[in-house]
């Protein structure tokens, strides 16, 4: 089902009753590639965890909508299976399941019962997946981000992003703790992503995944709202003068959620 | 005394089980010796649980089960246990028969014996002689010790000698085929110096409605530096009581580690005790439990370090649903003179429901300056966290659920080495959070 659209209007959310995104518009379609920055402590991933319905995360109005189907009717499970994929900045460790059995059930929950991906199948396609992003095989047979240094588990993230064939990808920060050849590899693996059926919302403090990864739009968040849009130029120009220059044009004095 | 118990079989009846069994004279002298001190013993106290109401009376001692010819005739709820192409070493104890006994002759060869325990007291009578109930449980600790004592009714003896290593795993079937049958077995391991040997058990019961007992105690000496690696399903149903004493002891050099899956459906108390006797002894004690139902158990496990540079690692976790509840306690205690030795433990217990209890109590008895020691313990809920991590994947509620749970009680299926238990350990879990 080629174009996916995800739309988000007008989204206001609150943890534990304090309001953190203050009415955020954004749409992304399949085919582009989307980079969301901004400041510390400004929803970035507030917005992220809201998109895939993060148990402490209220919506307490707005709407987000995957093909006009109403995402905040359903429950985590369905809006992954809908087609959403949330790369996480802290993906949960969890022991005594193997990486590969997670990834095998993640595959077949996509699937319909009685279609699940055959073992031979499965295991091919990991593999080929693994030496892709440049990953130890033992990593399969490991316990689910136990023990995985910080790269790895970003690493991990992408390994199951190519894995699902999602059609909206959100990536909080797959960058933070990776070193230069990390970032190379994880580049390559979302840029093997890219075509028409495939959307993204990448999540990142800097320039240099950028530079591995064009994006078609640019937008920046301040206060709990995406204050400017723009193309690639404008990821660049934060790069270069950082995020005064905004805040002069936009007349805000502090960036935070608490302004 | 607070409990009056009715004990069904006198010194007469004894005397008599004992006599037709041909056991040598030390033995029957040992079983009325037990049952006259267990008229005066206390009953067990295991902490914080009470047990005044529990029924520990109501059993038939003595069934006899017919041999099997052939395993491809067993029900399927003990064939799925059983390798039929692969099963070189095998014991099945039908109700308190041997009913069906392999060991492949590689072994026997090289003195290894795997037999059941009344073949034991008749063609090695003394060397069952020199380690029962003597250096690991002693049959004068409590009442239903002595009682045990008094009425062993089956059982399996392996004895590996010096040098020699077993590299299969022998492989233990108790299954107590009629409802009301208690089982009284006795599971007797010596592993002499620079042995190794791989035990693995399974009890099995189907009475869910018929009251019976189950009073077993299971001894592992393991000499200078013999390895014994035990591991064990135990599957009463709902009827039986489970009164489970465990006890290993380690000497120089020596391991005993054991990884017991803990699977009853009726009120249990275990107690699982390891002496590391000898310097640089080390033991690490793993048990996995689930309780459901209107379930109450106690689990007691207990390293005790005697030698220098020993070293304990206990891991018990539990899964707690509807009304059941349980207390875990878990002992590390280094001894004056263990300097180096290294204690270590982690408890923890998951509730999957508003009713279930769970109690993890941590202790760490110290008497060295020169030790390692520590402890981690906990009693929650599935993390939130976890089961939205799985979830965002695709995974339903329910299945992130099971993957959680079942990774939470891996340490041990994953230890135990014979894959026809290990499925089976998974499905009966399966069965029992389902
Ligand atoms: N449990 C919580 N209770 C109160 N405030 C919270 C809680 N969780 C998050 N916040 C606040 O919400 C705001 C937005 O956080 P968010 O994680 O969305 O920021 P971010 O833009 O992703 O920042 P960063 O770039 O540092 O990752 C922060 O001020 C944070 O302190
Ligand atoms: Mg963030």
């Amino acid at each position: 089902m080629a174009g996916s659209v995800l739309e988000i209007k007008d989204l206001h959310v609150s943890i534990e009753d304090k309001e953190i995104l203050k009415g955020v518009n954004l749409t992304i379609k399949s085919g582009e590639f989307h980079a969301v920055m901004g400041p510390n402590g400004t929803g970035k991933s507030t917005l992220a965890s809201a998109i895939m319905g993060h148990p402490k995360y209220e919506v307490t109005s707005g709407s987000i909508t995957l093909d006009g189907e109403d995402v905040l009717e359903m429950e985590v499970d369905e809006r992954a299976r809908a087609g959403l994929f949330l790369a996480m900045q802290y993906p949960s460790e969890i022991s005594g399941v193997t990486n590969s059995d997670f990834l095998r059930s993640s595959i077949n929950a996509r699937r319909e019962e009685g279609d699940e991906i055959p073992l031979m199948k499965f295991i091919k396609e990991m593999d080929e997946a693994m030496d892709f992003l440049e990953m130890d095989k033992n990593m399969a047979q490991r316990y689910l981000n136990e023990g995985f240094s910080g790269g790895e588990k970003k690493r991990n993230e992408i390994l199951q992003l190519l894995m699902m064939k999602a059609e909206i990808g959100i990536l909080d920060e797959i960058d933070s703790g990776l070193d230069i050849d990390a970032l190379k590899v994880v580049a390559k693996g979302i840029n093997r992503l890219r075509d028409e059926n495939f959307g993204c919302l990448i999540i990142t403090h800097y320039q240099r995944l950028l530079n591995y990864i064009e994006p078609d739009f640019v937008h920046v968040m301040m206060q709990g709202r995406v204050v400017k849009s723009g193309g690639s130029e404008l990821s660049k120009r934060l790069e270069a003068e950082g995020y005064d220059w905004i805040k002069q044009e936009l007349n805000i004095e502090d960036e935070t959620i608490n302004a | 005394m607070t409990v009056e118990t009715k004990q069904p079989y006198n010194d007469e009846y004894i005397s008599r089980f004992s006599s037709s069994r041909n056991e040598p004279e030390w033995m029957k002298d040992l079983r009325q010796q037990a049952l006259s001190q267990s008229e005066s013993l206390e009953m067990p106290k295991p902490d914080k649980t009470g047990i005044k109401n529990w029924d520990f009376d109501t059993y038939v001692h003595e069934a006899e089960g017919s041999k099997i010819d052939a395993l491809d005739k067993l029900p399927a709820s003990v064939a799925a246990l059983i390798d039929a192409d692969n099963a070189p070493n095998l014991y099945i104890q039908r109700n308190n028969s041997a009913a069906y006994l392999a060991l492949d002759e590689k072994w026997s060869k090289q003195g290894v014996i795997f037999t059941d325990i009344f073949t034991a007291l008749k063609q090695h009578a003394d060397l069952v002689k020199r380690y029962y109930m003597k250096d690991a449980v002693s049959a004068d600790e409590d009442r239903l010790t002595a009682l045990h004592a008094a009425l062993m009714n089956g059982g399996v003896f392996v004895y590996v000698p010096k040098n020699v290593v077993v590299d299969e795993p022998l492989q233990t079937i108790f299954w107590q085929e009629d409802d009301s049958v208690a089982s009284f077995n006795h599971i007797l391991i010596v592993a002499e110096a620079n042995s190794s040997v791989t035990y693995v058990e399974n009890s099995i019961s189907h009475n869910a409605d018929t009251a019976t007992f189950a009073n077993v105690v299971t001894e592992v000496i393991a000499e200078d530096n013999a390895n014994v690696s035990y591991g064990a399903v135990d599957n009463f149903a709902a009827g039986t009581t489970v009164y489970a004493k465990r006890r290993g002891v380690a000497y120089r050099d020596a391991r005993i580690d054991w990884a017991i899956g803990q699977m009853n459906d009726g009120n249990t108390i275990s107690e699982h005790i390891t002496h590391l006797v000898g310097d640089n002894s080390g033991s690490e004690a793993k048990s996995v439990v689930v309780g459901r139902g209107k379930q109450i158990q106690n689990f007691t496990t207990n390293i005790i370090h005697f030698g220098k540079n020993s070293v304990g690692n206990i891991l018990s976790h539990g899964v707690m649903k509807e009304q059941a509840s349980s207390v875990f306690n878990g002992i590390g205690k280094i001894e004056h003179g263990a300097s180096k030795s290294d204690a270590t433990q982690e408890t923890r217990v998951l509730m999957l429901s508003q009713g279930a209890r769970g109690d993890a109590n941590p202790i760490l008895l110290i008497d060295e300056d020169d030790v390692v020691a520590g402890h981690a313990a906990s009693v929650g809920r599935v993390d939130p966290l976890q089961l939205y991590y799985l979830m965002s994947r695709g995974i339903t509620k329910h299945e992130a659920e099971r993957l959680i749970i079942h990774g939470f009680l891996a340490p041990v299926v994953n230890q135990l080495p014979i894959e026809t238990v290990k499925n089976q350990l998974t499905q009966v879990i399966e069965g029992k959070v389902n």
